[in-house]
């Protein structure tokens, strides 16, 4: 099939950008929308024009990589799907599409489609992990943990940190990646001794880049891997007892 | 939060939040947060609707006629003597509603600054939105409208505003209610406050538990409707006196 692309292409972060249109041509319809990007960087090079500025890695949907702002859609028309896995036969021949980066103070633009996440490593860092000590592996199953709470536990930690969530937000929040990256140690028995240190560390940083949540709701609509803003209310119980309680330290 | 008013000067590719720094006692640094604020505006949200609803359900005497509503409000005026003296629970109330409007209206405005901020300059050419409802998106608005309506409704029947409700007089609650809504412009003031105000409830009443971060699978289900319960008796009981006296029911 061929399309007609309206994509953002943008120089450098502190230049301004605009929308350009490009014909990409004989797009089978077993191309995934990233393979479809590729076929529109050879015959833009071919023609001896700049490519378009994209990121991608797994192209399997777990890595978090791409995300692209398709025709208003967050990853585009499917749901619960990374752009990597959306395919072309979701369009059909002729078609127009707009694609945007993700757009968010706290996601500035690198170049065309790309965006610096670096902001979501600080709030991995501020929180997102357990300090264990060091030694041999535990034995498996050596702390019991209930299906309900494991299952449970497992819906937040699907989390690949894409920023759909975020490029979603009206207000340009990052609460569903933060409380889903609290969520999945903070419900678990390992998560405990540093619970609500997480949370405060988490949320103060967060809030250094990002904007609060409204509960609209878009950014469990906008999830590639569904995950609930019940993960919110999570963050916002565990915050305000870190900080209510004086549980928190440092 | 200072921190988001400087975006764009940040260095592309690996962007450093400031130290965090912690101080002062638990409520001025819980309020320095954004989740502090949010709190604050469920908190403060919660007694606004406890006092919505008394309020509605204390006037609805204005069905019973001019004695019991005229009655009522003195009774008010009256309420815990001789353990408070005349007017301090009606003063008290006053003072709880001002401290929560004041809060709910300033958390309010610096989120939105901070939101505006943190979405910023950035615009997405193509935007379908997909969860958010009307009543979500016009938060700000029907909130500006209550609160516009609040001082309207004030010097309609409690200051008495000459311009506003011409005919009012001081103690002559049940006069001056049915004096204002017979005037079709003051009752469809009401009509229309009331109305924004049952959509900011609807997506408020709702949204306080996740503010708030009460969640459990035992009620979650339950939130959505008492949200959808509260607003319709909410808008629905105010505007039925305004109705009532414009179709000849009460007056």
């Amino acid at each position: 099939m061929d399309l007609t692309l309206r994509i953002w292409r943008q120089p450098r972060h502190d230049t301004p950008g605009d929308f350009v249109s490009y014909q990409v041509t004989g797009v089978p319809e077993e191309a995934s929308f990233l393979e479809m990007l590729d076929l529109l960087n050879e015959q833009l090079s071919e023609r001896g024009e700049e490519p378009v500025v994209f990121e991608s890695d797994c192209r399997e949907g777990i890595c978090g990589t791409c995300g692209l702002m398709i025709d208003g859609r967050p990853h585009g028309p499917w749901g619960n799907t990374a752009t990597c896995q959306l395919h072309m036969r979701a369009y059909a021949d002729g078609d127009e599409i707009t694609i945007e980066p993700w757009r968010a103070t706290g996601f500035p633009v690198i170049k065309d489609l790309a965006v610096d996440r670096s902001a979501f490593d600080r709030i991995i860092e501020a929180g997102g992990y357990i300090s264990t000590p060091t030694g041999a592996a535990p034995d498996a199953n050596l702390i019991p943990v209930d299906k309900a709470t494991a299952d449970r536990a497992f819906e937040a930690a699907a989390c690949i940190g894409c920023g759909a969530c975020v490029a979603a937000c009206p207000n340009g929040a990052a609460q569903l990646f933060a409380g889903a990256k609290v969520a999945q140690l903070n419900m678990l028995p390992q998560g405990q001794p540093e619970r609500y240190q997480r949370a405060a560390n988490v949320v103060d940083t967060m809030e250094a880049f990002f904007g609060s949540c409204t509960n609209h709701g878009e950014c469990q609509a906008a999830c590639p891997k569904d995950i609930s803003i019940d993960f919110i209310a999570w963050l916002n119980r565990d915050y305000r007892k870190a900080k209510l309680s004086g549980r928190q330290a440092g | 939060m200072t921190t988001s008013s400087t975006p764009p000067s940040r260095p592309v590719g690996n962007q450093q939040p400031p130290k965090i720094e912690r101080r002062g006692n638990v409520l001025t640094e819980l309020y320095r947060s954004a989740l502090g604020k949010k709190y604050l505006m469920a908190i403060s949200g919660i007694v606004l609707m406890a006092y919505v609803l008394i309020h509605m359900i204390g006037n609805w005497k204005l069905f019973e006629g001019e004695a019991s509503l005229n009655e009522y409000a003195i009774w008010l005026r009256e309420l815990g003597e001789p353990l408070i003296p005349e007017y301090g629970a009606i003063w008290a109330t006053r003072v709880i509603l001002i401290l929560a409007f004041g809060v709910h209206i300033i958390a309010a405005a610096q989120l939105t600054r901070m939101n505006q901020l943190a979405r910023g300059s950035g615009r997405y050419a193509e935007r379908h939105y997909a969860a958010v409802d009307f009543a979500g998106r016009t938060m700000r608005w029907t909130g500006v409208i209550v609160g516009l309506f609040v001082v309207f409704h004030l010097a309609d029947l409690t200051w008495g505003v000459q311009w506003v409700n011409p005919q009012w007089e001081y103690l002559e609650v049940y006069d001056n209610v049915v004096a204002s809504f017979a005037n079709p412009v003051s009752a469809g003031i009401y009509i229309l406050a009331n109305a924004a105000l049952g959509l900011h409830l609807y997506h408020g009443a709702w949204s306080l538990f996740q503010s708030m971060g009460w969640n459990s699978p035992r009620f979650n289900h339950w939130r959505r409707w008492f949200a959808i319960g509260f607003a319709v008796l909410i808008a629905v009981g105010n505007i039925s006196m305004p109705v009532a006296v414009q179709v000849g029911l009460v007056g």
